[in-house]
């Protein structure tokens, strides 16, 4: 029946569904894992690298963490071909607004015009779409730091934690439970005299890169986590208010990696 | 400036400035990003069809040291943050009583004197008779006129 409905993205089907974009959200399910978590002092993005090879030419640019304007930065789930298209206007977008207003873009406004682009794409000129998803993390004075993420229809949403790529339902579970809840104080049970907190607690950036570590570790379904699989990001401010991007080198990978794996390890002693 | 390019070109600023708040969930822009966006609009323009307006912008932002800020442009796109500023004829006669008068952290009232000042200046040296003046105050609180004089069509 999607058949006949589903070679056009001009074409709705008779249920009302794009078939053409929800085939472009598929495509991006097989693409390597990225989650995102909001932090109280920060934004964090971790991503699996699919393309690893011995062989590869040692990076100068990332296959997943891009940043867009000194307050924004954005991982990508999908075709890194169409990615880069969508990664230029962002910026483009960015250094505009910064050229006209003298200020810098609100994330918002840089999100909603990078969807608006790709919903054109759903829409008119009879073009596929773009099969990218993507996080953005982000600051503005209006709104401190934000997480959003994007999909091939041009939707985006702002999220405290999400997951996008593969498996990306197994670590937004995770998420579910693990979020807002401190890592230390371990198994207190959710009683009438004890309830659960009505607000979730956000986690510190350091807390949140390890809480990153642990979703790909489930989503990457037991494939050992090394630094030249995974890329960490953080995002925070420096003392003088200005936005910090940085990717962690191996090292530091390793180091948080470990400190996970020394987590899980205790925790499966209780 | 002439009053087509006044109208036209304040109108044009402030009703995009008014689909920027709609457009961007109720987010105002801060009194620098709509300075720079009005002088940006003036060099566009200047090397197609000019606007023959000078502006004096003035605002109030709550994450400013002291609240307001002045910006001060010409038809040519030149723009500059001041304490005090004036354009036309009465800058010939009123920026010399404001370098003196004008001092750090005043309030509103020695502010609104100081406009009077330039204004008693002007009607006592200027040749042109101005009857109509209107002094108006931006704060936390928005727009509001403070004196408004006679309107010439009035009478």
């Amino acid at each position: 029946m999607a058949r006949r409905y589903d070679s056009s993205t001009t074409t709705f089907s008779p249920e009302g569904r794009l078939h053409q974009v929800e085939y472009a959200i598929e495509a991006i399910n097989n693409a390597g894992t990225s989650v995102g978590i909001l932090a109280k002092d920060g934004v964090v993005m971790a991503s699996e690298k699919k393309v690893t090879s011995g062989l590869l030419a040692p990076a100068r640019t990332s296959e997943k963490t891009y940043k867009l304007c000194p307050h924004a930065t954005c991982t990508v789930a999908g075709l890194t071909a169409d990615a880069n298209i969508l990664i230029d206007q962002a910026r483009l977008r960015a250094g505009r607004y910064a050229y006209q207003y003298q200020e810098p873009i609100p994330i918002e406004n840089l999100v909603e015009h990078v969807c608006n682009y790709k919903q054109a794409y759903t829409q008119y000129g009879g073009l596929r779409p773009f099969g990218v998803a993507f996080l953005f993390a982000g600051y503005d004075i209006h709104h401190g730091f934000q997480l959003y993420q994007s999909d091939p229809s041009g939707n985006y949403s702002g999220w405290k934690a999400t997951v996008i790529g593969a498996n990306n339902q197994a670590g937004k579970s995770l998420l579910k439970t693990e979020y807002g809840s401190s890592s230390s104080s371990g198994d207190e049970m959710k009683t009438d005299e004890n309830p659960a907190k009505d607000e979730t607690e956000m986690p510190t950036t350091v807390e949140a890169l390890r809480l990153a570590v642990k979703v790909l570790n489930k989503t990457m379904d037991g494939a050992a986590a090394s630094p030249d699989k995974l890329e960490l990001f953080a995002m925070t401010l420096d003392e003088d208010g200005n936005c910090v991007h940085k990717i962690l080198n191996a090292k530091e990978v390793e180091a948080v990696i470990a400190e996970v794996e020394s987590e899980t390890a205790t925790a499966g002693d209780s | 400036g002439p009053n087509c390019d006044l109208v036209n070109f304040s109108e044009y600023i402030s009703k995009n400035l008014a689909l920027y708040e709609l457009s961007n969930d109720g987010m105002k822009l801060s009194t620098h990003a709509q300075a720079n966006f009005c002088r940006g609009e003036l060099a566009k323009a200047l090397r197609k069809g000019p606007f023959q307006v000078n502006v004096i912008l003035g605002g109030y932002d709550e994450n400013v040291p002291n609240g307001g800020s002045l910006y001060i442009m010409d038809y040519l796109g030149s723009c500059h943050k001041v304490n005090y500023g004036a354009q036309g004829y009465a800058s010939n006669f009123t920026l010399s009583i404001m370098d003196r008068d004008w001092e750090e952290g005043m309030n509103e009232e020695q502010a609104v004197k100081i406009v009077e000042h330039c204004i008693r200046e002007l009607n006592m040296r200027f040749l042109l008779n101005q009857s109509n003046f209107i002094i108006k105050v931006v704060d936390k609180d928005g727009v509001r006129t403070v004196k408004a004089d006679s309107d010439p069509s009035d009478n």
